[in-house]
């Protein structure tokens, strides 16, 4: 075989404009977060602080209702849209008619802009004129006009809803492709010894689909923790802060208050809590795949 | 398959199920719809009502006025994300063919460092990218818009595509060498042809959250009207304190049918390609 350039500098010189381009865009950035964090830079000013910024974090307990409020927020919104995808990814599994048609159904919420999304629950949730306020008198359950979005609580949990609206297809899907990869030798060995379809579902689908549950939860987790765009439209953070999550919280203090080196001690927290959390869940990923005999 | 066969009660009981979990999927969207079909007077009318009479295409004429840059928000949007598109294939094909076929130091630690991007959304980096494009000069213009949405989208391109490369058979490539064909011959004539239904694959995963995710850089990056995109653009009335709901969402489902019509015309490559990771072979 003829050989122009070592296999070696080719895959390099391929390989090349993708990570420049990353690393300007995005790894020196983050370089630069974790410097900016140590200033107290603001729009035309900045100087060196040292650790005063995380000083500040870590002694107020605001840090630490906005860290538990993210961690309930990521846990929450995520074991629902793995619950639910994987109802809907059984459900879309059954072999009943209509099913490629309710497979293309569910996924309008994850093709549509996300914040157009938001527009829509923006309306469902208006007290007076919306969806579900004015459905929950008509059945007597509410007295009267309920504002979602106004009452800390009830604003937490209706930003969840919206959120595992626009996160539940994409898990569906998944769930679905690894459901219909696993072998039909496997059913029909067990259904020719008797087994009922309950006992098929949770000794051979679930065992088989468990390395797609357990990436796509860690994804989903990771883009859970990130998501912003959502609580922005919705609420913005409040009411009184109940729907700031951390990066909420990064957005206002860097973006709306151009206090960028505040800002960028949250972001670098974020990053730390991110990366801690996904060891801890690989840890756990590596015992359930040996448990599973996956490789 | 006897498998298979469902009682009549267990067919009504999945149905059911199924007609719930679509409810719960696909209200919001028909609520929309329902909305954008009504006279504001009767939307801001109490108590509520689900149906009305009166119902006409009003909005869908008069939203134009409203939001008069709607055309250009609807362009713009398509404009950004058919550049982020065609930016974003130009870097993942070459490193997705190096990372399907080739063996070089670093590989997996490349990989593996491409992946970990995805764990930053761009919100986490908003400060110094904020510096960074006002430094260069891009702030307040398309590429404000384009560049960001570009990097985080490699690594996910990188991953479809490489996996879509490895399923493609080495023989035709090295059949191609054999014959004396350099290297960057073969990528083009041999391995980027057969390539074409992944590509398509990726560019439509690429264009669609392009499309779904312009939000945040558009309002961090971005205060010029003319330049901004979809969500943005709405975004701005919908904060109004008198919102004409009707012509919002006349204008949000307008805004969105392209993207639809494209995920309606290739939703069947677009699942089949976006799980193939999933599925073990």
């Amino acid at each position: 075989m003829r050989r122009a350039l070592p296999e070696a500098w080719f895959a390099w010189l391929l390989v090349a404009p993708a990570v420049i381009f990353i690393g300007v865009i995005v790894a020196w950035p983050l370089a630069e977060t974790v410097r900016l964090s140590f200033t107290d830079a603001k729009l035309n000013s900045e100087s060196y602080v040292g650790f005063e910024n995380y000083a500040d974090l870590l002694s107020s307990s605001k840090t630490y209702e906005t860290v538990i409020r993210t961690f309930y927020w990521m846990f929450l919104s995520v074991g629902l849209k793995l619950v639910l995808g994987l109802i809907g990814a059984t459900l879309l599994n059954a072999a009943v008619p209509g099913r490629a048609l309710f497979r293309v159904l569910v996924m309008p919420p994850w093709v549509i802009p996300i914040a157009i999304g938001c527009f829509g629950w923006l309306w469902l949730y208006n007290g007076h004129f919306g969806l579900i306020s004015g459905m929950l008198q008509r059945f007597g359950i509410l007295d009267g006009p309920f504002e979602f979005l106004a009452y800390k609580t009830s604003a937490f949990y209706s930003a969840i809803v919206t959120d595992v609206w626009i996160g539940t297809p994409m898990v569906t899907l998944f769930l679905l492709a690894a459901m219909q990869g696993v072998s039909r030798d496997l059913y029909e060995a067990a259904w020719v010894d008797g087994a009922g379809r309950w006992y098929r579902f949770r000794r051979i689908t679930i065992p088989q689909i468990m390395p797609v549950l357990v990436s796509m939860a860690l994804l989903s987790a990771i883009w859970t923790f990130n998501s912003f765009e959502i609580i922005w439209i919705l609420t913005e953070g409040g009411p009184r802060g109940a729907t700031t999550t951390l990066i909420v919280d990064t957005y206002k203090t860097a973006i709306g208050n151009y206090k960028f080196g505040e800002g960028a001690a949250r972001a670098v927290i974020i990053v730390i809590l991110l990366a801690l959390f996904s060891l801890i869940y690989l840890f756990f990923l590596n015992k359930v795949n040996r448990k599973y005999g996956v490789k | 398959m006897m498998m298979d066969r469902y009682s009549l009660l267990q067919k009504i009981g999945i149905y059911l199920a199924v007609a719930i979990f679509l409810g719960f999927i696909l209200l919001p969207f028909v609520e929309m719809f329902v909305v954008s079909l009504r006279p504001l007077e009767h939307l801001f009318s109490s108590p509520y009502r689900f149906w009305g009479e009166n119902f006409s295409f009003d909005a869908y004429s008069r939203m134009w006025e409203t939001v008069p840059l709607l055309g250009r928000y609807i362009w713009n949007s398509i404009f950004i994300s058919g550049m982020v598109t065609g930016l974003t294939l130009i870097f993942v094909i070459p490193a997705a063919y190096a990372f399907a076929r080739l063996e070089f130091p670093f590989k997996n630690g490349t990989l593996g460092i491409f992946l970990a991007v995805n764990m930053f959304t761009g919100a986490v980096l908003l400060i110094p990218l904020y510096r960074v494009l006002r430094t260069l000069g891009l702030l307040n213009t398309y590429w404000a818009m384009i560049v960001p949405g570009v990097a985080f989208l490699i690594p996910t391109g990188i991953w479809l595509l490489r996996s879509y490369l490895e399923k493609i058979p080495r023989e035709l490539e090295e059949a191609a060498f054999v014959d004396g064909a350099s290297r960057l011959y073969t990528l083009r004539r041999v391995v980027l042809p057969l390539a074409v239904p992944g590509l398509i694959v990726v560019s439509v995963a690429v264009f669609i959250t392009a499309y779904a995710q312009q939000f945040l850089f558009a309002i961090t990056f971005n205060q010029v009207r003319e330049l901004q995109p979809l969500p943005a653009g709405l975004y701005e009335f919908i904060g109004y304190q008198d919102v004409t709901w009707n012509e919002m969402m006349a204008a949000s489902l307008t805004g969105v049918l392209p993207v639809m019509l494209i995920f309606l015309f290739l939703q069947k490559y677009l699942v089949a390609g976006l799980t193939a990771g999933a599925v073990k072979e």
